[in-house]
């Protein structure tokens, strides 16, 4: 193609254009304007500022910073979501430091960098310090790699930082004191400071000085080594916030006779201060007879996190029943199917409940079961999004909740004992799933378990038309539900699976849909390395990666891939794949 | 659907799965659920591995999907925890009665605690020669004085403790 000039006119037509495109946020609309025709597609690279790229190996850094020249923020996502769960080998890779050199060249104007499941270095948030003289957010998701000592790099050098937001994040215990390395001269425009999964306690002096001389704080979010006593501390000083994770709310364990005594928490005061605090978490070492403290601010609570708490239904009724703002809701299954009742009762408004186990184990006394789940289907009418851990379930709470939360855009529903069947008719879960898929038209992301079989795949194929995001374990059938998948949903994005028997033939019927995925997990399922090779071969485009979790070498187990992780790339196979690691 | 043959199985139980598994799904395809027990790796065959069920005792990895630190909620009840006060003083002090191994061992903290002397303990007298007597609030609500009965029947009943002024627990220890 011969290089063509760009005229004066149609110059001052992408200047215009560009002007226009400013104005232009959600990525998708900018994802289309960039396909019209190659000056579009220069203008909206000119003009956007956010980038998401929801696979890093997807494309290589220098692409990136080829295409757009002014970007302020990005956000990088890496391992799929399987790794959360040890399923994925250590060394398997989602490095940001090659991304972190690049931009440091590309983007002086940096402002924003967000990411999630990424393997980040000490040295690569240095690096992010040193290079990007106005940075201002640093928002890290399920990342590991870095420690404390990263973190005081970018305390000492980001001058104007307003948001550092550590979530579940596995950080190094390393015992640097990164709290004192904030700049302790002048007030900081820090509106939001999240670390509440940080294992080890931070300077609290240190904390309390930041805090009071952080006016615009609004977001805080302690870890569990800060007692209630030094959250009343903070809270005075911070009367403006209105998202706090509590930190321990319990008292400190006095051990150390060194330790200096303290004062009975005056409960009346507490949170009197706080009336903008409509996020609340933390509860991380709860002592009960504490919960009252935060009645007064319930009314105003649009979100509450007790998920790491045992609370009893008692002990939740009595808090619940003030929540009626209430959105979101995320708790243990301690609270059981009567506090679950509470909550539909109280709760007309909740959008979102996540419902986690307290004991993981598959032969547990399940506290929640189809009962809770149908009282809270019938009392929160709204909700769009639910996550919900039990022992046991039927297809009619199932269906029901199809029928009376038309709303639904997330069910995942886990029935922790694998292969279990509705427990009162005996029948797989097929009906109840397939209700799901039918009657809850906004339906994006679905994760199914219990006994199924392919009927269940293919209710999901046939209605499951909007489906982006479907995760399958333990599924018990044989290769027609994935054919039924990867032929019906047409809008499947990311599909994990693992311990099932879909095989070969089942992979072959997605060929035509592969390259419009983000990627295809398929854990010791019955895919053989012929199978994947013929994939590879197809699809030139797609990166297909066999690997075994233990990194023994081959990928194989027995005559099957152990794992199977896909991914369109516009790069080609990546160069840092470990040893273990097979690129077909 | 004659797969599925559930006659067997109909009187549904939380059993462990792999006896389910045995008895109801003899022709099915499945894949072998990849467990903690690495060894299984060893038996694999070209034949359906569902006679082989899963180590049901093991855990299965990643199994349920729940990351691995709130698999770490640790139970509160699992220490003892207990509030200590101090007659004439304005704070409390919290302490776990499990790191004590015994009573010379949990006075002797008192002691560094509170910056006193508890003095010797003896059934008759109490706590002689010193102003200051520990005692405690048992299950039932009434105040004991510390000592008085076996250490584990101690740490299991007492709620709560307090460190009296020596001459208001000359009361105490002549209870039934």
């Amino acid at each position: 193609m011969s290089k063509r000039l760009i005229s004066g006119a149609d110059q001052v037509l992408e200047n215009v254009l560009e002007n226009v495109l400013i104005f232009l946020t959600s990525r998708r609309d900018r994802n289309a304007v960039s396909l019209v025709c190659k000056s579009w597609c220069r203008a909206e690279a000119h003009t956007r500022s956010d980038l998401f790229i929801g696979n890093c190996y997807a494309v290589a850094p220098r692409r990136v910073t080829d295409r757009f020249k002014r970007l302020r923020s990005v956000y990088l996502k890496g391992k799929p979501r399987f790794a959360d769960f040890s399923l994925m080998p250590a060394d398997w890779g989602a490095h940001f430091t090659p991304w972190v050199y690049v931009m440091a060249g590309a983007y002086r104007a940096l402002e924003k960098i967000s990411l999630k499941r990424m393997l980040v270095t000490d040295d690569d948030l240095a690096v992010i310090a040193k290079s990007f003289k106005g940075f201002k957010e640093l928002v890290l998701v399920c990342c590991e790699g870095f420690g404390a000592r990263g973190l005081g790099v970018i305390a000492t050098e980001c001058r104007n930082l307003r948001v550092l937001e550590l979530n579940e994040d596995e950080v190094l215990e390393d015992e640097f004191d990164w709290i004192s390395c904030f700049p302790s001269d002048c007030t900081t425009s820090l509106e939001s400071l999240c670390f509440d999964c940080l294992e080890s306690p931070v300077n609290f002096e240190a904390l309390e000085k930041l805090v009071a001389r952080s006016p615009l704080l609004k977001k805080l979010r302690l870890n569990r080594h800060v007692s209630i006593q030094q959250l009343y501390r903070l809270t005075s000083l911070a009367p403006q916030l209105t998202d706090l994770g509590t930190g321990a709310f319990g008292l400190q364990d006095i051990i150390d006779p060194q330790q200096p005594a303290y004062q009975e928490p005056d409960h009346g005061h507490t949170f009197a201060a706080c009336k903008s605090i409509v996020c609340l978490s933390g509860f991380r070492d709860l002592a009960h007879e504490y919960l009252p403290a935060i009645f007064p601010i319930c009314a105003n609570l649009t979100s509450l996190n007790l998920s790491y708490a045992h609370v009893d239904a008692q002990q939740l009724k009595s808090v619940i029943r003030h929540c009626h703002k209430l959105r979101i809701f995320w708790t243990l299954d301690s609270i059981c199917d009567e506090g679950l009742q509470a909550v539909a009762n109280a709760c007309t408004d909740l959008r979102e409940l996540r419902v986690f186990p307290t004991d993981p184990s598959e032969n547990a006394e399940g506290p929640v079961s189809e009962t809770g789940l149908l009282a809270v289907s019938l009392g929160c009418r709204k909700l769009q999004s639910i996550l919900y851990f039990c022992q046991q379930m039927t297809n009619a709470a199932v269906i029901a909740m199809s029928n009376n939360c038309p709303d639904l855009e997330v069910f995942r529903l886990c029935i922790i004992g694998r292969y279990r069947p509705d427990w009162v008719t005996g029948q797989p879960m097929d009906e109840g799933f397939g209700a799901i898929v039918k009657n809850c038209k906004k339906l994006t992301r679905l994760a199914v378990s219990g006994l199924l079989t392919d009927r269940a795949f293919s209710y999901i194929g046939q209605y499951g038309k909007l489906v982006r995001t479907l995760s399958v374990a333990f599924a018990a059938d044989g290769d027609t539900g994935l054919k039924y998948v990867l032929e019906g949903c047409t809008n499947l994005q990311k599909l994990e699976i693992r311990d099932s028997p879909f095989g070969d033939s089942g992979l072959q019927s997605g060929l035509h849909h592969f390259y419009n995925m983000r990627f295809v997990w398929l854990s010791s399922c019955r895919v053989t390395k012929q199978g994947c090779l013929e994939v590879a071969r197809r699809l030139p485009k797609l990166v297909v990666e066999v690997f075994r979790r233990d990194e023994e070498d081959g990928g194989e187990r027995g005559d099957f891939v152990n794992t199977l992780y896909m991914y369109r790339s516009l790069d080609g196979p990546r160069a840092d794949a470990p040893q273990f690691v097979k690129i077909l | 659907m004659s797969k599925m043959n559930m006659e067997d199985g109909l009187n549904l139980t939380l059993g462990l799965p792999g006896r389910d598994e045995s008895d109801c799904f003899k022709n099915n395809k499945r894949s072998q659920p990849e467990t903690n027990d690495e060894s299984s790796g060893t038996t694999e065959n070209k034949e359906a591995d569902m006679e082989t069920a899963p180590a049901t005792k093991s855990q299965v990895v990643g199994w349920p999907p729940v990351r691995n630190y709130r698999r770490n909620i640790v139970q509160k009840e699992s220490g003892m925890y207990v509030k200590v006060s101090m007659d004439g003083a304005p704070y409390l002090r919290k302490i776990d009665l499990k790191v004590y191994k015994g009573y010379p061992d949990l006075l002797k903290a008192l002691e560094n605690m509170f910056k006193l002397t508890i003095g010797v303990y003896s059934e008759r007298d109490g706590y002689k020669g010193s102003d200051f007597a520990p005692a405690y609030e048992d299950k039932d609500g009434d105040l004991m004085l510390v000592g008085d009965v076996p250490w584990e029947m101690f740490i299991v009943s007492c709620k709560r403790m307090r460190i009296m002024k020596g001459s208001e627990a000359k009361g105490l220890g002549y209870n039934v």
